[in-house]
This record gives structure tokens, sequence and C-alpha cells, in this order.
């Protein structure tokens, strides 16, 4: 991934490894064996783990196995409900998709190949903990057991959409669920979410914030905002990054990935940093618990790279076939997240191939009937909708008169 | 003479200025290889070089910072902001630096920098995709800012944005670069093939900013438009039957008063439209300027048409838009005056 820098008197302008056309090539990617990284105690010092930065926990190995001493050694229930949240945040993507091809929303964005990403880090977490997370997170509402019927109502933007059609499809919000509100706007969520824990930290509070970022999003202003305070003020907030590799149709590297890892950030700031295989829901669920339980005790903030790949096209309105090769994520070196915790329960005995189609099938049906049930309330373009009038609530806690007058000029 | 739409007139004027100045540069989020999340860098870095057009970092402030950079060694930088909604990061460095640059140096050093960015509603964008912050910038001292209503226009008012000296904001309507869009959402989707307009000259040449178009002349009223506006007040004056004139204004800073003065002097009436919130839009200064200079021929009080003063809602995009019914309905209300 690193490459040297041959430029002399010109400028470098980074380019990916294969473009459309080409083979999809990892070759420069360099794999560390599961389990060859050591966990360190929760409370040792950033300045002492700087090399976790730089190598990559795993613990997943190519056949199955769980090793090392990242193991977080999860009960086989525990890893089912796991399985299941990531199936069904796959199978509810799907869905949406085929809605949107229908015309029955504007828009959507899968997370097709990073439900570890999010469905570990939920179940790592406490169920209280508080959650910034960027529009590819869905999987946190999945694994916290939120409704399907709420999020879809929200993606149809229909008659019961929470947000009252106000907001673009997957801009899910949920107080109740622990789920901050998704901005659109690159990177904001980063650094509220280390003041949400700055303020947990003056009330004693025993809650802490996670916030996750697109790598490509880090080069924003706010990345570098959160980074500043988290280290200042040792807030209680894990900080992830989900290098998924693509940011739209850049490459890491326009992101600065091709000098250093993303992980390599935090070191700077003197946050301990971790870089984690972001296809092992075990690697994720230990170095989130890792976090949390460091924040929780009062050891300050952490950085957390999640080494992954957007499997699929960025959104709906993408077409990644005009600047990837079609091959690349069957070429992913790190595979596919659900494919490899199905593996490890088969491995370990818990599971097998019946009991995996058995729960696609129930997911595949379940995400169906709820996908009837929401269009019954309305979808974007048929059906009922919120009340029309609403748009004009919530600008401000109370309507001030220029409002009113316009919200009355509307219905005449 | 070639056919283009929006985004293939921009495209082409870019080529040119990309051919005729070394200086001129591009860079933007998803600009090089891929072209563009809309496509108006198409086939540009393919054929002017991997240093001249090329993707940048997730920081409008950046991109932004950086141009002022380029611009004070000697280049002419035209960068793109993926979406108009997302300009805020970069406003520091445009409204504290690019802006002042000439001014605080006495002259010694300048900005000759231009922001690309769409802009405007129409696609369910919601409101991280829809906003129109031209009066934003509209208010500063500093900046010029450019708005075009057609294929032809795009091209010349673009060439002439990038060889000026001074930072120019750059904003297109997006509803507008395949066709142009009305404002009847309900109806077929129209292209661009056809329309006098999209009769685009292959080669370098500019429109000169600061020069309205009368886009519809008539003698009942006035209508103050640009951009998507534009189409809507044509449809809207069809509709209510009245003799509207329509004046595209595509250069909003600086502006050209003489053309607006001289037809309210005429129609003694006028109202002004844009898709942009109300309170404090580049409306009320429009409305401002007319009173101002036109007091005594104003036979109403100069009325406007805008997107409401709430955030642009996704699923009530088409009540929020100022479509060509609340645009008529101004009309005959104007009229009766
Ligand atoms: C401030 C801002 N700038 C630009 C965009 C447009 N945009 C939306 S998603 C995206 C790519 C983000 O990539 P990354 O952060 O890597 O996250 P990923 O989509 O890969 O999950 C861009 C440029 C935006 N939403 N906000």
């Amino acid at each position: 991934m690193m490459r040297a820098l041959h430029n002399g008197l010109s400028l470098h302008v980074p380019e990916p490894w294969c473009r459309p056309g080409s083979k999809a090539n990892f070759d420069a990617f360099d794999i560390p064996a599961a389990g060859s990284v050591a966990r360190p105690p929760i409370e040792v010092e950033p300045f002492a783990i700087r090399e976790l930065a730089y190598s990559l926990v795993r613990v997943i190995d190519e056949q199955g196995n769980a090793t090392g001493d990242w193991d977080p050694c999860l009960t086989a229930d525990v890893l089912k409900r796991g399985l299941r949240a990531m199936v069904l945040t796959r199978v509810y993507d799907n869905r949406m998709v085929r809605a949107q091809r229908q015309g029955k929303t504007s828009f959507y964005m899968k997370s097709t190949g990073e439900e570890a990403v999010a469905v570990a880090a939920a179940m790592a977490l406490d169920r209280a903990d508080m959650c910034f997370p960027t529009y590819r997170q869905q999987g946190l509402l999945v694994a916290r057991d939120w409704p399907l019927l709420d999020m879809m109502n929200q993606v149809f933007s229909n008659s019961q959409d929470r947000l009252k059609g106000r907001q673009m499809p997957v801009f899910y919000s949920s107080r109740e669920a622990g789920f901050f509100s998704i901005s659109g706007n690159l990177g904001t969520q980063y650094s509220q979410a280390v003041g949400w824990a700055m303020a947990a930290a003056l009330d004693r509070d025993p809650r802490i914030a996670a916030a996750w970022i697109g790598e490509g999003a880090t080069a924003e202003g706010d990345f570098h905002h959160a980074l500043t305070f988290a280290s200042v003020y040792q807030a209680p907030v894990i900080l992830n990054i989900v290098n998924n590799q693509w940011a739209i149709s850049s490459f890491s590297g326009i992101a600065g990935g091709e000098r250093t890892t993303f992980a390599a950030r935090g070191v700077g700031f003197g946050l301990p940093s971790l870089r984690v295989d972001g296809n092992d829901f075990l690697a994720v669920y230990a170095a989130t618990d890792w976090a949390a339980k460091r924040a929780r005790a009062g050891h300050g903030p952490a950085l957390i790279e999640l080494f992954t790949y957007r499997a699929e096209g960025h959104s709906t309105s993408d077409d990644p076939g005009k600047y990837r090769p079609g091959s690349e994520a069957a070429a992913w070196p790190l595979g596919d997240p659900i494919e490899r915790l199905k593996a490890h329960l088969i491995r370990r005995g818990d599971w097998d191939d019946t009991r995996h189609a058995e729960m696609l099938a129930e997911a595949e049906a379940h995400v169906r009937d709820v996908g009837k049930q929401s269009e019954r309330l309305g979808t974007l373009r048929s059906g009922a909708r919120p009340e029309v009038s609403s748009m004009f609530e919530d600008v401000f806690k109370n309507m001030p008169p220029h409002l009113r007058a316009q919200r009355d000029e509307m219905l005449r | 003479m070639p056919q283009m739409n929006m985004i293939e007139a921009i495209n082409s004027a870019l080529d040119c200025v990309l051919a005729s100045d070394r200086n001129v540069l591009i860079f933007g989020q998803d600009v090089g290889y891929f072209g563009g999340v809309f496509r108006a860098t198409d086939g540009l870095q393919r054929k002017h070089g991997r240093d001249r057009v090329f993707d940048a970092p997730i920081t409008e402030a950046g991109i932004v910072a950086a141009a002022v950079g380029m611009g004070a060694y000697g280049k002419r930088p035209v960068v793109e902001i993926q979406f108009a909604d997302y300009i805020y990061p970069a406003t520091d460095q445009l409204i504290s630096e690019a802006a002042r640059m000439r001014y605080r140096t006495g002259g010694e050093w300048w900005s000759p920098i231009t922001v690309r960015s769409p802009y405007g509603g129409g696609i369910y964008g919601g409101q991280t995709h829809s906003q129109s912050p031209e009066g934003i910038f509209t208010h500063v001292a500093g900046l010029k800012t450019v708005i075009p209503s057609n294929p032809h226009d795009a091209k010349g008012l673009l060439i002439a944005a990038i060889e000026d000296d001074d930072p120019v904001l750059f904003f297109e309507p997006k509803r507008l670069y395949n066709g142009p869009f009305d404002g009847h959402h309900d109806r077929p989707v129209q292209s661009w093939a056809g329309h006098p307009a999209s009769a685009v000259p292959a080669e370098h040449y500019r429109i000169e900013l600061g020069k309205a178009k009368i886009a519809r002349p008539g003698e009942a009223l006035t209508m103050l438009a640009y951009g998507t506006m534009v189409h809507v007040a044509l449809a809207a004056a069809q509709e209510a039957g009245v003799d509207v004139e329509v004046i595209d204004l595509r250069t909003l800073i600086p502006l050209d008063l003489q053309t607006i003065t001289t037809s309210v002097e005429k129609t003694g009436r006028c109202i002004v439209v844009h898709e942009a919130t109300r309170t404090c839009g580049f409306g009320a200064e429009l409305a401002a300027l007319v009173q101002e200079h036109c007091f005594y021929a104003l036979e109403a009080p100069v009325m406007r048409v805008t997107g409401w003063d709430t955030p642009y809602p996704h699923a009530f995009e088409w009540e929020y838009f100022p479509g060509p019914a609340r645009v008529a309905r101004a009309i005959r209300q104007i009229i009766e005056v």
C-alpha cells in the first residue's frame, strides 16, 4: 500500500492500484496473519502501542478458527445474533435498492461488505452508548433491534416517517436507539460525538460515545477537530474510521492513504490507535470492546481504523464500473464478513449450511412482510404522506409569524 | 453548430480554457478519472493530463484554500464543489481570504479562482443536495456570482469567469443540466435537443460578466429571474397569458442594473423570483434596488416568489419549489393592482 515517491520536480497525483479493464489487484496489500497482534491491557499508554496503528488486528483465520489474544471468546448465542443482524442488514439493503429501482423512493445507500463494522460494534457497545454514524452504518440500528418498519418508513418518506418526509432516504435518526441524526454533510458528526462524550464526562456519566467516518471524509476539518478535542479533553469516545478503500470514485490514496495508514492519524494526537480487519466480526467486536472498556474506565478516547471494502456502488446514483474493475470485490483479500462469521460458527460446530439457509429465508420473509406493511403506509411517489403543512414546523421550536404567513400562503 | 446540453457546454468551456491557457487547472472531488458526479469534467483528464485535471481530497476548505494559494503563485484554478450545499466548510477561505485578497494587499495579491458548483432542487436531493446559497455570497464584498440558465450562456459565462482576475462563484442549476426544466415536474422530462440555446459554438467565446439578457420581451410587467427560475418564469408568463418581460440576470454580482431599470420604467411592475429561501435572499436586494431607482414608475409594490424559509424538504420538494402555478398567481395579482 505504501509506495515510494519518485516525482522529481513534478506534481504527484495518486492513482489507484487498478482501473476498469485491468485485473483487480491487491498484491500490494500487506495482510498479517490472524492472531499475530498482541492485545495490550486497556490502561496502556498510547505511546507504547504505536505499532498497532500500522498492523492489523485479525481473529478469524482462513480456516474459520478464532486465534490470538484478541479473540473476544463470545458464546454461540451472541455470534448467531451477530450473524443474523448482518444477514438482516444485507437483505434489507437489497430490498430497499429494489424499491428505489421501482421508483418507490429517490435514493438508497447499501452497506454491503461492511456489515460487521456496524453490527459487531453495536454489540460490543452498551445499548445506552451514543452512536454518531455515517449513512453506511444502518447495521447499528438493526443490531439494536430497531424496527425495520421504522427505517423503511423513513426511506419511503411515508405517512409514518418519524422525520416527517424531511430527510433523504437512509438519513435516519433515533434518539431512542442512541443513533444520532445523519447530516449529509460529511464529517460533521465526528466532532459532535466528542462534544457529547465531553458532556458525559462532565456529568460523570458511564455512557460513552462512538463515531464513524469514511476514510475519504477524514480529509474534512471536522475529523481533525474531533481528534484535537478528544485528545485535549481525553473524552470518552471511540473514533472509528471506516476505510472501505473508495470514496465515490476516489480511492483511499486521494485521502492520504498512500503514505501511511488512517489509524496512524491518531498517533500524532496521542490517541491509542488500532488498525482492525473490518470484515472480521470478532476483531471488530474485540477492538470496540477494548476501546469501550478503556473509555469507561477513564482512560480516554481511542481511534480504530476498520479496514474493509465497499463491495457495491457508492449509492443508487453511482456506477462503480466506470472507475474500478468489476472483479475487485471478489478479489478483496479480507473476504466477506457474513461468510467469515458463518465459517467460524460452522468450524466451532455451532452452525451449518441448512440452518444458515433457513435463517436467510426467514430474514427475507421478514423483510418482505415489513416492506409490504411499510408500502401500505405510503411511498415517496404514491399513497399517504406526512401532512404537507408540517414542512413549516420545527424550523424553530415555536413557529414565528413569517413562517405562519408562508404556511398560510402555501395552503391557499 | 454543435448541439450541447448544459453539461456538455460546461465541459466544452473547460476544455477550451485548458487548451488556451497553460495556467488553468481543474480539481475537485471525483473530477479526475471519473469526470465528476455530474460528468462535467468527463474526458478532460485523459485529454489534458493528470496534473491539470485531478481528484481532490474531501475537504472543501482545503480545495478553496489550495486554489487561493495556486492563484497567488500565478495559476488560474477552477475548482468544483460537488454540491453547493457542501460549500459551507469553504466559506472562511472564500469570504475572509479569496474575496479580500486584492483589497487587503492594495492589489499586490489577488485570487483569480473560479468555484463551480451545482445548486438548486428538483432532483429529490433533500436538504443537502438542493440548496441555493447564492445570497450568502452576493452579500460578501469581493466575490462575483454567476448563474447561467442555458447551455450557450453557460459556456460563454464560464470562460469569462475563468479568465476573470477576481474570484467568481459559478453556480450551475443542476435541474437544467439535461433539459430546460420549467417547473412542471409531472410532465415528461425535456431535453435540450432542438432548443435554440443548445446551439453552442465548439470554439472559445466569452459572454461578458455583468450583462443580463431579455429572455422574453414584454410590456405588462418585469420579471427578474436567474438559473432554473428563468424557465419557470417563461412558462408562468405563458400560462397567465400576460405580456411579461422576463430578464435573465445571468450575473448577480456585478449586476446589470441598467437593463433592470429600463424594463421596470417601461412596465411599471416587477416580480422577483428565486428558488432560494426568501428572507435576506438576493431578491431582497433586487426589490430594494427597483424601489430605489424606479419608485416613481412603479404602479404596484415589487413582489417576490421564492422558496419558503425552511430547509428543502425531501418529500415536499414540489410544495417547496416556487413553480409556475405560484409564479402565475403572482402575475395575476400584480396585474390587478
Ligand atoms: C461536506 C461534503 N462534501 C462532499 C460530499 C459528497 N459526498 C458524499 S459521500 C462522498 C464520499 C465519501 O466517502 P467516504 O468518506 O470514504 O465514505 P464512504 O461513502 O466510502 O462510506 C462525497 C464526496 C458530502 N456529502 N459532504
